[in-house]
């Protein structure tokens, strides 16, 4: 780290192993368990009924669950990006984004997989989609990366996991006794010889490696569920290309809100620095602005020549009933963020956090954006069908399930900060040795 | 999932052994209540037997004999070998009467929020003059849910019919974003079904019964034309806007006229819808040129259908 003095090796030990949750954490904790709750009692209300408890119809066939699915894929990119693409490219500064990087990607490429299954009309024939899969269908593509993803992520997390595991073994009566077995089990074997050294080093550089196609081959895949039909404002080649764009931008916002709370509640400052979120804000600016280029596109292309089908479709979006949403997606999302972190005071750990969480909100919004208003603008009129599958706006049951989710996945990457440490301690003391040296 | 229906084979299996055992014993152990309490009516009915010879039999013994899906479902995913199904709807002839549709949904139990045949009020450009378009599923020839569903519960049969299988049907609704007709519909709820109908043997065939969490369309009535019928919008719509037929033997009819399908498509300038996707549908349309009735009759049974719901 360029900036700092050195710190301890007590120290930093004492300073990143997990702590104990005070008064905001728990209630933090209770808050997400019942939101949890609420959905899963939604969802139960969904298997008894069926899912004529949501909103949706037969023009609006997909609605929040499939854009919540959307966001989630996007998220859990960043644990490529951060992870993969920093130790590639070897930026140093990465050490302390990794791990809170790691967890978010695990807990939201979980959650993707779930509320994919909680879409489905029947979801007690899973199983049918591995004893009669096709391969032809863009879900079983879905399928087979979002698993893949799944388990090199959990690996990646894992692995770099096992030093951190032995250092926290040995400082068991920093700790206390609750996690203790959880950590034996997990890593008792590892002893951190060179040979085990060897052979981790090897495998991360093998699953940074592989994680960049597979990350990109997640979202290209989810983006093809749309582009692979015909509809208006789906039909369209640069689809693939702009799922990802958009994907590193949120993941990247997401990593720095995380950042930001972490280095609060955990009074992390010495480590997370105002450094870290400068370089943060440079790279998010440029995301912004990439995912803007593709955003350009996307509408500005198909708008020149206002096709008949996309005709309805635009306008609908610029200046009808989804207007307000898509302005506020773009401005929310892109424009404002970019503008605050375009100036170097913008880029301090405060404005930083409120431009990082517009991103993610206006992203949640933007895969709204992006999946329902199509729906709702057929090819063939909206004709002898109940008047009430023309629009279409998500029961307090999809509100519930979506909301359950998003808090579920929230709950993991606590949970994950609360047992395991959110900065790697092996690896912080290690660029601590070789500052020292240098 | 649901295999509370023990298939009709065994059922009648088990009948023949009854039978045999009948003749054994005197007490037959196997025979039901309901046989053994068939009281003699003392009239007798003359009947043809599988020998051709003639019999008698006491008319007692009369009963209906249950309708068997004589259809394996490997056999109705395969389809009628031989054929190739094609529809021609004829706006010329159509007022939205809405017989086709109403006939369509008595016969497969659709539920009230659905309907599988839409009849859209169409107008192709500002200055043109409306009409009223029947739309069924195309039964494309490349048809955009097949390619997309994901354990082959929609599938195309060599017949060049489209069918869903709803035992398999897991209820993503990829094939309802990826259909650019929107012809499918989903039951959100579990349907509302007569209980026979809910009893019933499921067939991909019959399209019933719907079964919640799935997707259902038109199916061209496989089991109207297995019987040698034509489906039942052909024969409900008095004012024949719909041919049915097979492109092999290059016929349609609506049951009164008969064409060759090729002639009409030619004298008629016939045309399918959204050619230019390429999806090859099934259902050629003519043109509503010289048309028997004006649009606005339409509109009219439009609103009193509206008034009575």
């Amino acid at each position: 780290m360029e900036n700092q003095n050195i710190l301890s090796a007590d120290k930093v030990i004492h300073d990143l192993l997990p702590q104990k949750f005070g008064l905001r954490g728990k209630l933090w904790t209770a808050t997400l368990i019942i939101i949890c709750l609420i959905g899963a009692y939604a969802y139960f209300l969904q298997l008894k009924n069926g899912l004529v408890v949501t909103n949706m119809g037969d023009y609006a066939s997909w609605g929040i669950y499939i854009s919540n699915f959307v966001f989630f894929v996007a998220i859990s990119l960043v644990g490529s990006l951060i992870t993969a693409i920093f130790r590639l490219s070897d930026v140093k500064w990465r050490t302390p984004l990794t791990r809170i990087s790691e967890m978010i990607a695990v807990s939201a490429i979980t959650f993707a997989s779930l509320i994919i299954i909680v879409d489905m009309g029947r979801p007690e024939r899973l199983v049918n989609l591995f004893t009669h899969g096709r391969l032809q269908s863009p879900i079983m593509w879905d399928v087979i990366v979002i698993g893949t993803y799944f388990c090199i992520s959990l690996f990646l997390l894992y692995i770099t996991l096992l030093p951190d595991l032995r250092i926290m073994i040995k400082a068991k009566e920093m700790i206390g006794k609750p996690f203790a077995r959880l950590y034996r089990w997990l890593g008792s074997y590892w002893k951190g010889t060179e040979a085990q050294e060897k052979i981790r080093n090897r495998s991360i550089t093998i699953l940074c490696i592989i994680i960049i196609p597979v990350a990109f081959c997640i979202h290209t895949v989810t983006s093809w569920l749309f582009a692979t039909t015909y509809r208006p404002g789906w039909d369209s080649t640069n689809f693939g290309a702009y799922f990802v764009s958009g994907a590193f931008l949120v993941g990247a916002g997401g990593v720095v809100v995380a950042m930001y709370v972490f280095r609060h509640v955990y009074k992390l400052e010495e480590y997370i620095t105002e450094m870290h979120f400068e370089k943060m804000g440079r790279i998010l600016v440029m995301l912004a602005l990439l995912y803007l280029y593709f955003n350009v596109n996307e509408y500005l292309v198909p708008a020149f020549k206002m096709k008949k089908p996309e005709e309805v479709h635009l306008t609908e979006l610029f200046t009808g009933e989804f207007a307000p949403l898509f302005w506020f997606a773009i401005f929310i999302g892109m424009i404002i963020p970019i503008i605050i972190m375009l100036f170097k005071k913008g880029r301090k750990p405060l404005p930083m956090f409120i431009a990082a969480v517009m991103v993610v909100i206006g992203a949640w919004f933007k895969r709204y954006l992006i999946v329902t208003p199509t729906l709702l603008h057929p090819f063939l009129p909206k004709h002898d069908a109940p008047e009430r599958y023309s629009h279409y706006f998500p029961s307090w049951q999809e509100w519930a399930i979506a909301m359950g989710s998003l808090a579920g996945a929230l709950l993991i990457i606590t949970l994950l900060a609360r047992i395991f440490p959110v900065i790697s301690i092996y690896k912080t003391l290690t660029d601590e040795n070789e500052n020292a040296q240098k | 999932m649901e295999k509370k229906d023990t298939s009709r084979r065994d059922f009648l299996i088990t009948g023949l052994v009854a039978s045999v055992a009948v003749g054994c014993s005197d007490k037959n152990p196997f025979a039901t209540d309901a046989e053994q309490q068939v009281t003699m009516s003392g009239e007798k009915v003359k009947l043809l037997s599988a020998d051709g010879e003639i019999i008698e039999i006491d008319k007692a013994f009369l009963k209906p004999v249950p309708e068997m899906p004589h259809v394996s479902n490997s056999e109705e995913r395969r389809g009628i070998v031989g054929k190739k199904f094609v529809m021609v709807i004829d706006l010329s002839r159509c007022k939205n009467l809405k017989k086709c549709q109403q006939a369509c949904n008595h016969a497969h139990f659709v539920p009230d929020a659905q309907n599988w045949i839409k009849i859209h009020p169409m107008q192709d450009a500002d200055h043109s003059a409306p009409y009223w378009q029947p739309t069924t599923c195309m039964h494309c020839d490349e048809p955009p849910c097949v390619k997309v569903c994901p354990v082959d519960a929609t599938f195309k049969r060599q017949d060049g019919i489209v069918l869903i299988d709803s035992d398999r049907c897991v209820g993503c609704r990829f094939c309802m974003a990826a259909c650019p007709y929107s012809t499918r519909v989903f039951n959100w709820e579990k349907p509302e079904l007569p209980v026979e109908v809910e009893k019933k043997h499921y067939s991909c065939e019959t399209s019933i019964p719907q079964k919640k969490g799935t997707v259902g369309k038109c199916d061209f009535c496989p089991d109207m034309v297995r019987k040698g019928e034509l489906p039942h919008c052909v024969s409900a719509c008095p004012n024949g806007v719909f041919f049915f037929g097979d492109m092999y033997e290059d016929s349609v009819t609506n049951g009164t006229e008969t064409f060759r399908f090729s002639d009409l498509i030619r004298d008629k300038a016939g045309y399918r819808l959204m050619e230019d996707l390429g999806t090859k549908p099934s259902v050629y349309y003519l043109p509503p040129v010289n048309r028997n009735f004006k649009f606005e009759d339409g509109l009219k049974i439009e609103e009193e259908a509206k008034s009575k719901s």
